[in-house]
This record gives C-alpha cells, structure tokens and sequence, in this order.
C-alpha cells in the first residue's frame, strides 16, 4: 500500500514544480519581451520618443497605432509616478530624465522629438537633445 | 432729473436780490453744493464701480505650460542613474 502511494506522489510532485516552473518562467518572458507590434511600429518611425518622455505618434497613424502608444504611456507614467514618489522628484522631472535618456538610446533610423518639437531620425550621430540632459 | 431741480433753485434766488436773500442763498447755495457733492459722489462711485468689473473671457486655445519651467537641472542630475535602471527593468515599455 505505500510503495504505489510513493511511486505516485513523486512523479506528481515533479510535475507540479515542472508546471510551476514553466509557469514562472512565461511570466517572466511576458515582462521581458517588447510588444512585436511596439517594436515593429519603433522600428518602422510610427511612433517616436518625445522630449517628456512619452511615446509620441509620428504623423497620422491608425486607431491600434494610437491605442498602442496611449496604452505604453499609460504604463510609462505609473512607473515614472512610483519611481518620482520613491526619489521625492516631481512626474515631470522623473519623465524629462528618462526622456532624455531615451532620446540618446534610439536606434538609427528611429524618432525622437527634436529641439523644435518636429520629428527627427536618429542618424550615426548625437541626437538633438535638450540642453538640460546630462 | 435731479440736477435741474438743484441748479434751479439757486437761480431763482438770484433773480430777487436782498440782504435776506443773499444769506438763504448763501445757505441754499452750501446746501445744494453739497447735495451736487453727494450727487457727484454717488455718480462717481457708479462710474468706479462700473471701471472696477473686470472682464474674463476664457482663452479659445488650451494653456500650453512651457516643459522647462517645471525641470530642475540638479533635480535631472540626480535622477538621471535611476532613470537607466527603470530603462532596463522594463524593456517592453521603453
């Protein structure tokens, strides 16, 4: 009687960690991976980092363009409003920071919001940023 | 409607002239100066409280509030190590 019990309960257990495991793991690849549509409309100059540190449409785009970038800056200022809080910064400030770090992190061919507040493609070069950055 | 009433009083005063007279009329005179300075108060209070409305008129366009004046250079100093941390913690919103 407990032989069959054990040899039971351990294949059970193992596949419960197993189960367990793959779960943690997807959730983790879930937080890890860019959105294909996000990466695919950066990549494309869609949308493109604004001197704020929101997303911005470039140009006239779609309904699920528009509704991709509301959604990333709704998620965007959360982070920015925690991390404020735990800085004792202002929203604005935390945002402008990372703004202009996002600005310098663009990839050629990407947008960015310039001095003037048209659209820019990043090039080889520097991008044109606000004489505020570090 | 008033103001001809006072300024014809003391015309009609004028008219007989007598030692009598002269000190009523003086009287009056001093009476009807100072209803003209009550009446000229009351109308200058008017005018000043008219001059004193001030008109608003909402703005047509929405108040845009310049970016710069609400960053502080120090403060961006500061954040600026913590914002490449959150850069690279959360890679599917940046």
């Amino acid at each position: 009687m407990r032989t069959p019990l054990k040899t039971f309960a351990a294949p059970a257990a193992l596949a419960l960690v197993a189960a367990l495991g793959g779960l943690g793991l997807s959730v983790a690849a879930g937080a890890q991976a860019r959105d294909p549509a996000y990466a695919a409309a950066k990549a494309a100059g869609q949308v493109g980092e604004k001197r704020d540190g929101y997303l911005g449409v470039v140009g006239t785009q779609g309904a699920d363009i528009q509704a991709l970038v509301r959604d990333i800056n709704n998620k965007r200022r959360a982070v920015y409003t925690s991390k404020a809080a735990s800085l004792s910064s202002t929203i604005d400030e935390y945002a402008f920071t990372t703004g202009c770090r996002l600005i310098l992190e663009t990839s050629s061919g990407e947008k960015y919001q310039g001095l003037d507040g048209s659209w820019k493609t990043r090039g080889a070069g520097a991008p044109e940023r606000d004489a505020k950055c570090p | 409607m008033t103001t001809l009433e006072l300024t014809a009083r003391p015309k009609a005063a004028r008219s007989a002239p007598s030692s009598r007279s002269r000190t009523l009329d003086k009287q009056q005179g001093k009476r009807s100066v100072m209803r003209t300075m009550g009446l000229a108060g009351a109308v200058g209070g008017v005018i000043f409280l008219l001059a004193g409305c001030v008109n608003v008129t909402a703005p047509d366009k929405p108040i845009v509030i310049e970016l710069n004046i609400n960053i502080r250079q120090e403060v961006i100093y500061r954040l600026d190590a913590d914002a490449a941390n959150t850069i690279e913690e959360n890679p599917e919103i940046f």
